[in-house]
C-alpha cells in the first residue's frame, strides 16, 4: 500500500469513529453552522465534540503547519481528507473568516509572534473574526477608504466607519484596513488587528431584504490599537488586503458548489412538480432548465477541484480567484432562482414552521449579495480582463 | 491524482502542439477544401501521425501501441481542434480503438491502425439526431451474420477501411440489450457509402447495408452484449469530441483576443472597451470550467470509475456550450471581417457545429444527466 493509501485508510477509520452521526446530516440553517468564538454556544453537544476532535488533530486547518495549530498535511493528504469527509457528508467542523481569510494572510505577512498569537486560536475556533474592509464611500473602489489611524506613541488612534461588516456584532476581533497616510491612495493603507471589545467600537446590524441582519455598520471612535498589531509595514496594507481578497473570493466561489450527495434543488422540484410516467419531471421546461444548470454546476465542481489542486501546486494564475468568484456566485444565484421556481407557492412562505421560518426565500434573497460582496461580478470581470487576458487599458 | 496535466502529459502536449501546428495548420484545411479533395483528409498526414506514435496512443503496449489513456488522447485532440486539422484520429485511434480493445477483432485491426494504414468509420447514428436506439438488423446466416439497414453521419465512411457497425441481433430498437457491434471491412458486398460534404468541409457518409454478409469473427466482443462495447466507443468519442472542442474554442478565443488588442475604432484599440472586456472575461471563465470538466471525465474514464458516465456527459455538454460561445463571440467581435471566407474564424464556427452534433449534442447530454439522476 502506498503512503497516501495508508493515510486514506487511517483517515476513513478515524472519521468513522469520531464524526458524530448528527454532524453528517445536511445543514438546515445558520444555527447548524459552527462559527466558534468567545461567545460560541453549541447548538448540540455533537457540534462541540466534532469541533474539538477535529481541532485537536489540527484538521480544522489541515494544511497549516502544526506549530500554528494546523494538521501539517501535504496537499495530497488534504485532498484525501476532504474527499473522505465528503464521502460521509461530514459537516465543516468550523466556519471561520479566520481560517478562510485572515489565516492565509497571517501565514504570508505576519511576524512569528503574530502567527503564534493568533493562528492556534483560529484553528481551535476560540476567536471569531470579522472583516473591516468596505466603507460607505469605498465599495468597489475599496482603496478609497477613509477610516483614519493616527500615530500616537506605540498606538494608532482609529476613527471612522465600516459597512457590510459580516457578523461584526458576533465577532471577537476584527482585521481592518485603515488609512495611515493621505499621500497615496493604495500606498496609504495599513492592515491592523484589534479586539472588538476595545473602547470606542460599536456595531449596528443592518436589516436586509432577507429579513436577516448578517451585516453591520461598524463605528470606531478614538479606538486605541497597538502598533504591534499591524500586519506588514505601515502603508503596505494594500498588499495584505489584496492577498486576503483572493482567499475571500475563493471561499465565496465555493458557494456555487452546493452540497454533496443529495440535491435539494432536484428533490424540491420532484416534490412540487412530480414525475411523469417516464420518470421525468412533469414540467418539461423546468426540467430542461434544471438539467442545463446541473451541467454547469457539475462542471464548476470539477473547476473548483482543479483550481485548488493548481493553487496548492503553485500553478494557479494569481487572478484566477476572480474568475472563480464570478462564476461560483453567478451559479449560486441561478441555483436559488431555480429552487424558487421549483418550489412555487411553498417557497413563498416566510414564517411558517413548515417552511422552517421561510428558509428557502430568505436563502434566495441572501444569494443576491454573493455577486456584490468581496468585489462585484463586474469588478471580477475587470480583473480577469486586465490581469489574465491582458486586454489594454482595463 | 491532481486535476492538471502531469509532467509526461505536459511534454506530450508540447510535442503534439508543435507537430500539429507545423504539419496541419488551418491553411492545410483550407487547401484541402479549395482543391475539393475527395478524401476529406490527407493520408500522408495520417502516416505522419503513425510516425509520431499517436495512432497507437490507446492501443496496449503489447499490441504495438503506446498504452496511454484518454487524458493523453485528449491532449492530441485539443491540438487537432486548435488547428482544425482534418484527421481520422478521433474516429479511428480513439473511438474505434476503445471499442476494439480487449477483443479478438482488435487483434486483427490494431496493426493497421497503429501503422497509419487503416482508417475506421463509426456507423452508429441512424437518425439526424444522436439517439440510443439501434434498429439496423443483423440476422444469423451460415457461420456469420447478414446486416441490413442504414447509418448516417459516418465521418470518413466513404474511404474508411473498417466500419464499426452497431446492429440489433435481438429485441426492439429501444431495448438496451440485444445489440451487437461488428467490424465490417469496407469492401464487403452490399455496402454502399454516399459521401456528403459537410458545412466544415469534412466528409461524412450515408451508409446502406443491403444484406451484407460477415463472418462470426467480425463480432466485437459478445453477441447480444454489444451495449458495453458501444458504451466504450461512445465514452471515448464523447470525451474525445469534448477535448477537440476545447481546442476549437481555445483557438477561436486566442484569435479573438489578439484581434481585440490590435483593431482600432474611434481612435483606440477596441479591447479597451468594457463592453467587450466583460464578454471576453466571461468567455474565458466558460472555457476554463469546460477544461476542468473535460479533464475530470478523462481521468475518471481512465480510472474505470463508475462516476465516469455522468462526468462524460457533463464534459460534452459544457465543452459544446463553451466552444459555441467562443466561436459566436469570435465572429461577432471580428465584425465584418469575421464574415469573410478569407479569414479563418468562420472555419472555427463550422467545425464547432459538426463536433457539437457528434456523439450527442448538449441537450442530449443534459437530458442524459437528468435521467441518470432520476428526474
Amino acid at each position: 500500500m502506498t503512503e497516501i493509501e495508508t493515510f486514506r485508510t487511517e483517515t476513513r477509520a478515524w472519521l468513522a469513529e469520531n464524526c458524530p452521526p448528527e454532524m453528517r446530516e445536511p445543514v438546515r440553517s445558520d444555527a447548524d453552522v459552527c462559527w466558534g468564538g468567545r461567545r460560541f454556544e453549541p447548538s448540540s453537544p455533537a457540534q462541540k465534540q466534532w469541533l474539538d476532535r477535529m481541532g485537536e488533530r489540527g484538521w480544522t486547518v489541515p494544511d497549516w503547519p502544526t506549530e500554528y495549530g494546523g494538521g501539517g498535511l501535504t496537499p495530497a493528504q488534504t485532498k484525501v481528507l476532504r474527499e473522505e469527509m465528503a464521502a460521509i457528508r461530514a459537516r465543516n467542523p468550523l466556519n471561520s473568516f479566520g481560517i478562510s481569510m485572515l489565516g492565509p494572510a497571517l501565514l504570508k505577512y505576519g511576524t512569528e509572534e503574530q502567527k503564534l498569537d493568533h493562528l492556534p486560536k483560529i484553528a481551535r475556533g476560540q476567536i471569531r473574526w470579522c472583516q473591516g474592509y468596505s466603507e460607505p464611500n469605498a465599495g468597489s473602489d475599496l482603496a478609497a477608504l477613509a477610516t483614519s489611524a493616527v500615530s500616537d506613541g506605540d498606538d494608532y488612534v482609529v476613527n471612522g466607519q465600516k459597512v457590510w461588516t459580516s457578523y461584526a456584532d458576533k465577532a471577537d476581533w476584527i482585521f481592518c484596513l485603515v488609512r495611515t497616510s493621505k499621500d497615496s491612495k493604495q500606498g496609504g493603507i495599513s492592515f491592523v488587528l484589534f479586539d472588538m471589545d476595545s473602547p470606542g467600537v460599536s456595531t449596528k446590524p443592518i436589516l436586509l431584504i432577507s429579513g436577516y441582519s448578517p451585516f453591520c455598520e461598524t463605528f470606531f471612535d478614538d479606538v486605541r490599537v497597538p502598533k504591534a498589531n499591524r500586519i506588514h509595514d505601515e502603508n503596505k496594507g494594500w498588499d495584505v488586503a489584496k492577498y486576503l481578497l483572493g482567499h475571500e473570493r475563493e471561499m465565496i466561489s465555493g458557494m456555487g458548489l452546493g452540497g454533496g450527495g443529495r440535491n435539494p434543488l432536484i428533490e424540491g422540484a420532484i416534490a412540487t412538480v412530480g414525475l411523469d410516467h417516464d420518470g421525468r419531471l412533469a414540467d418539461p421546461l423546468l426540467r430542461a432548465r434544471i438539467a442545463e444548470f446541473e451541467v454547469r454546476a457539475r462542471a464548476f465542481g470539477a473547476m473548483s477541484e482543479r483550481f485548488i489542486d493548481e493553487l496548492k501546486a503553485g500553478r494557479a494564475h494569481p487572478a484566477q480567484p476572480s474568475m472563480m468568484k464570478y462564476y461560483g456566485t453567478e451559479l449560486n444565484k441561478q441555483r436559488h432562482e431555480l429552487a424558487m421556481a421549483a418550489g412555487g407557492s411553498d417557497a413563498l412562505e416566510w414564517e411558517s414552521e413548515r417552511s422552517n421560518g421561510g428558509a428557502a426565500p430568505r436563502a434566495w434573497l441572501r444569494t443576491k449579495a454573493n455577486s456584490i460582496e468581496g468585489g462585484t461580478s463586474e469588478v471580477q470581470l475587470n480583473i480577469v480582463a486586465k490581469r489574465i487576458l491582458e486586454l489594454p487599458g482595463a | 491524482m491532481p486535476l492538471f496535466l502531469d509532467d509526461d502529459q505536459t511534454m506530450l502536449r508540447d510535442t503534439a502542439r508543435d507537430f500539429v501546428a507545423d504539419a496541419a495548420p488551418v491553411k492545410h484545411l483550407r487547401a484541402l477544401r479549395d482543391a475539393d479533395d475527395p478524401t476529406g483528409f490527407s493520408r500522408d498526414l495520417w502516416r505522419q501521425f503513425a510516425e509520431m506514435g499517436f495512432t497507437g496512443i490507446l492501443v496496449p503496449e503489447d499490441q504495438g501501441g503506446l498504452g496511454l489513456g484518454h487524458v493523453e488522447a485528449g491532449v492530441v485532440l485539443e491540438e487537432i481542434g486548435r488547428n482544425l486539422s482534418p484527421s481520422p484520429f478521433l474516429a479511428t485511434a480513439v473511438a474505434a480503438v476503445a471499442a476494439l480493445k480487449g477483443t479478438g477483432a482488435g487483434e486483427r485491426w490494431f496493426p493497421g491502425i497503429v501503422a497509419g494504414e487503416t482508417v475506421a468509420g463509426l456507423a452508429i447514428d441512424e437518425g439526424a439526431k444522436h439517439r440510443d436506439a439501434v434498429a439496423l438488423r443483423a440476422e444469423r446466416s451460415g457461420n456469420g451474420f447478414r446486416l441490413s439497414g442504414a447509418k448516417r453521419f459516418v465521418a470518413h465512411g466513404h474511404v474508411a477501411d473498417l466500419l464499426i457497425v452497431s446492429a440489433r441481433t435481438a429485441g426492439a430498437p429501444d431495448d438496451a440489450d440485444g445489440v451487437t457491434l461488428f467490424a465490417v471491412p469496407r469492401d464487403a458486398a452490399g455496402l454502399t457509402a454516399d459521401a456528403e460534404r459537410l458545412a466544415d468541409s469534412g466528409i461524412a457518409a450515408r451508409l446502406t447495408l443491403d444484406g451484407v454478409e460477415v463472418d462470426a469473427d467480425a463480432v466485437i466482443g459478445e453477441v447480444d452484449a454489444g451495449r458495453a462495447v458501444l458504451d466504450r466507443l461512445l465514452g471515448a468519442g464523447r470525451v474525445g469530441t469534448s477535448a477537440e472542442l476545447l481546442g476549437v474554442g481555445g483557438g477561436a478565443m486566442d484569435m479573438t483576443l489578439s484581434y481585440l488588442k490590435q483593431r482600432k475604432q474611434f481612435g483606440t484599440v477596441i479591447g479597451t472597451y468594457q463592453a467587450l472586456q466583460h464578454r471576453a472575461a466571461h468567455l474565458y471563465a466558460e472555457m476554463e470550467v469546460a477544461r476542468a470538466a473535460v479533464l475530470k471525465a478523462q481521468q475518471l474514464l481512465d480510472a474505470g470509475s463508475d462516476k465516469a458516465d455522468e462526468a462524460v456527459s457533463v464534459a460534452k455538454a459544457q465543452a459544446t456550450a463553451a466552444a459555441a460561445l467562443s466561436v459566436q463571440e469570435g465572429v461577432q467581435m471580428h465584425g465584418g471581417i469575421g464574415m469573410t471566407d478569407e479569414y479563418d474564424i468562420g472555419f472555427f464556427m463550422k467545425r464547432h457545429r459538426v463536433l457539437a452534433e457528434w456523439f450527442g449534442d448538449a441537450n442530449y447530454h443534459a437530458d442524459r444527466l437528468a435521467r441518470l439522476a432520476g428526474y
